[in-house]
């Protein structure tokens, strides 16, 4: 499914560089968790994939269903089947969460030569998905994200998500700033999506989300790289000893 | 710096005033005679620093092509509406409904201003003088002493239906001017629609009478006739209890000034003000507005956005004066612009006078260009970037958009907004 080699990225604007060759590969239907202390470079990678700007590429590369990311627009990205749930998502006043919603759905509907979703199929779509989730209609009319509580916004995310269908999904830090239930909540929200053919690659600094949502593999990112690859009991043994030793071992 | 001929006054090549009885007549030589001590703008006025004065007071209007306006998309079709033709400035009855609507009475200036008695006689020239202290505006006055027609409305009740202004543009070379005169009686309700191109020059003067407890809508788009030049003034006087709301739309026209007017003179009176502006290349666009409170407790917004770009220049004059005794005033202005790109221009000039000391009164004025972390967020779920682009203009003229309280007519003017984005995307 997904697939980087050798990622090397540095800041656009500095001379700084961020990931120094990152090498990992996500299956069809796997979940991969990505754990790692702050500065080591794990939002960076979500935001390189995803293809934000202010990112230099300057080695390596990365794939989605050998597809090469690094050469589409954000959008056809998107349209390609990542997605990426955001760890500050954005607020937009003016545009409606419904709006926004249907015009994403439809332009990547269209992108891949599907017909676009009517009104009332899309009202009955989002409607489903919505009460899963706990979101009520005043927040699906309200501007996006505008005057969301931090719940409120991973929640948002996580209907996203499930409406857009998309075959690899990126969490960064989708734990941050949720209480426990809301925790609750948006990992059923993510579990419901599990599914054979959808990956799932989730970046966290916790453990506690990794109770929630089951990771196959779990990978320590550092300095820039990947450093230590095992399995679930790896984010076991971060969270009773931190970092610290792992790092000690490598240095 | 002559007084410009008007194609509709003119005759033979020489100007001559309308012909009018004597409330018309007397009010027109008033304004001559205020305007011969005054003249005309100029560039170097403060209060014209930042649009240029000259195509508007030149002797002759330059020519504007006419747009081919097949394919628009319709503007207040689903609302019914009494129609009012007006092209080049000339009324086309043909075109026109019967001037007949329940609650209303409907005049044409031309014929009623013949009359030796007639109630716009209170507020015919009489709204626009008042708004001439303490800036003057000539072009108004200018308009009051040549216009050689206009609309008098008299509301006496709740209006069975909307009555709609339609200015069409035919003629490459016409100069036209238009004067109205609203009167709302006590307790009585109107919304005034008007759109189109009006004219290659276009001086428009509406004076609005709005009595106690009275509610006037109005809700205008401009034209987009690109070569197009208006200038045009709105005078409201608001009594008690009253409400006065009033929208515009502009999209292109390479001159555009649009004065407002606004003077409350009864208690707990709603005065809202607000216009979206859509600019690419050659358009300049002014909107300049004075609120005066002279009475307790009033509320006045006043909403400006302006999305320009490829050298296109917006500009928002804003005043608020808050005179002695005016307690309780609650003022806010608001003045904002989106620049699509390095090459537009924003001139902003808020400002707030007041000597009463239980007020409050702000303004926010800015300017800035998309917001990227908006438009990665929106292409990340799939929305391609002209598309994306296009959400987020009409998101930032969203502000604008709801001060239209009919939800319909909100929905034709921002499907208009949607259709000129589409046609310059860049």
């Amino acid at each position: 499914m997904l697939k980087i080699n050798n990622l090397q990225v540095k800041l656009e604007e500095e001379d700084k560089q961020i990931l120094k060759g990152v090498d990992l590969e996500v299956p069809a239907g796997a979940v991969h968790a990505i754990m790692g202390p702050n500065g080591s470079g794990k939002s960076t990678l979500s935001y390189v994939l995803s293809g934000r700007d202010g990112y230099e590429v300057t080695g390596g590369g990365a794939s989605l269903d050998g597809a090469d990311l690094l050469e589409l627009e954000p959008e056809e990205r998107a349209a390609a089947g990542l997605f990426l749930a955001f760890q500050y998502p954005v607020e937009i006043p003016g545009v409606g969460n419904m709006t926004f919603l249907r015009t994403a759905v439809n332009a990547q509907r269209k992108a891949r030569g599907e017909d676009e979703m009517s009104a009332a199929e899309f009202l009955k779509f989002i409607r489903a998905k919505a009460k899963d989730l706990k979101i009520d209609a005043d927040m699906l009319k309200r501007p996006v994200n505008v005057g969301f509580s931090g719940g409120e916004k991973k929640r948002n995310e996580i209907l996203q998500m499930a409406m857009l269908e998309p075959k690899m999904c990126i969490l960064d830090e989708t734990d941050s700033g949720l209480d426990v239930d809301a925790m609750k909540l948006v990992s059923e929200g993510v579990n419901a999506l599990r599914d054979e053919g959808r990956s799932f690659l989730v970046i966290t600094h916790y453990q506690r989300l990794l109770d929630h949502i089951k990771p196959d593999v779990v990978h320590i990112m550092a300095a820039g790289r990947i450093v230590k690859t095992g399995g679930p009991e790896l984010a076991l043994e971060v969270e009773h000893n931190g970092y610290a030793d792992i790092l000690a071992e490598l240095a | 710096m002559g007084l410009p001929d008007t194609a509709n006054t003119k005759e033979n090549g020489t100007r001559r005033l309308p012909a009018s009885g004597a409330w018309a007549k007397s009010a027109r030589e008033d304004a001559r005679a205020r305007l011969a001590a005054v003249g005309m703008p100029v560039r170097r006025d403060e209060y014209w620093k930042y649009t240029r004065p000259d195509t508007l007071v030149a002797d002759a209007a330059a020519p504007a092509a006419v747009f081919d306006h097949a394919g628009e998309v319709p503007l207040y079709d689903t609302i019914d509406r009494l129609k009012i033709v007006f092209v080049d400035g000339v009324f086309d009855a043909a075109a026109s409904d019967p001037l007949e609507l329940a609650g209303v009475e409907i005049e044409r200036l031309e014929q009623a201003g013949q009359a030796d008695i007639h109630w716009a006689k209170d507020v015919y020239g009489v709204l626009e003088t008042r708004g001439q202290d303490p800036v003057l505006r000539q072009l108004a006055t200018l308009n009051t002493a040549y216009a050689p027609d206009g609309v008098l409305i008299r509301v006496t009740g709740q209006a069975a239906k909307p009555v709609s202004l339609i200015y069409r543009h035919e003629d490459e070379t016409s100069d036209a001017m238009l004067h109205h005169v609203i009167r709302l009686e006590p307790g009585a309700d109107l919304t005034l629609l008007e759109n189109g191109p009006s004219a290659a020059r276009f001086n428009k003067v509406m004076e609005v009478d709005v009595g106690d407890g009275a509610a006037f809508h109005h809700v205008r788009a401009q034209g987009r006739d690109h070569e197009r030049r208006a200038v045009t003034h709105v005078f409201a006087r608001l009594g008690k209890e009253s409400t006065f709301k009033s929208f515009t739309m502009t999209v292109n026209g390479r001159l555009t000034r649009n004065e407002c007017v606004i003077e409350f003179t009864g208690d707990d009176a709603v005065a809202h003000v607000a216009g979206a502006a859509m600019g690419d290349g050659d358009f300049h666009h002014d909107d300049t507005v004075f609120v005066t409170h002279d009475a307790v407790n009033c509320e006045s917004r006043q909403v400006f956005k302006k999305v320009l770009r490829n050298g296109a220049t917006g500009v928002f004059q804003g005043k608020i004066l808050v005179k002695a005794g005016a307690q309780k005033t609650d003022g806010y202005q608001k003045s904002q612009s989106l620049l699509l790109d390095d090459d537009a221009q924003f001139f902003a000039k808020p400002e707030l006078e007041i000597y009463a000391d239980d007020v409050a009164c702000s303004h926010g004025s800015t300017s800035g260009a998309i917001d990227e972390e908006a438009l990665f967020y929106l292409r990340s779920r799939g929305v391609p970037e002209i598309l994306a682009t296009d959400l987020l203009v009409l998101a930032f003229l969203a502000d604008a958009i709801e001060e239209i309280e009919n939800e319909e007519i909100a929905d034709d003017i921002t499907a208009r907004l949607d259709a000129w984005l589409q046609r310059h995307r860049s």
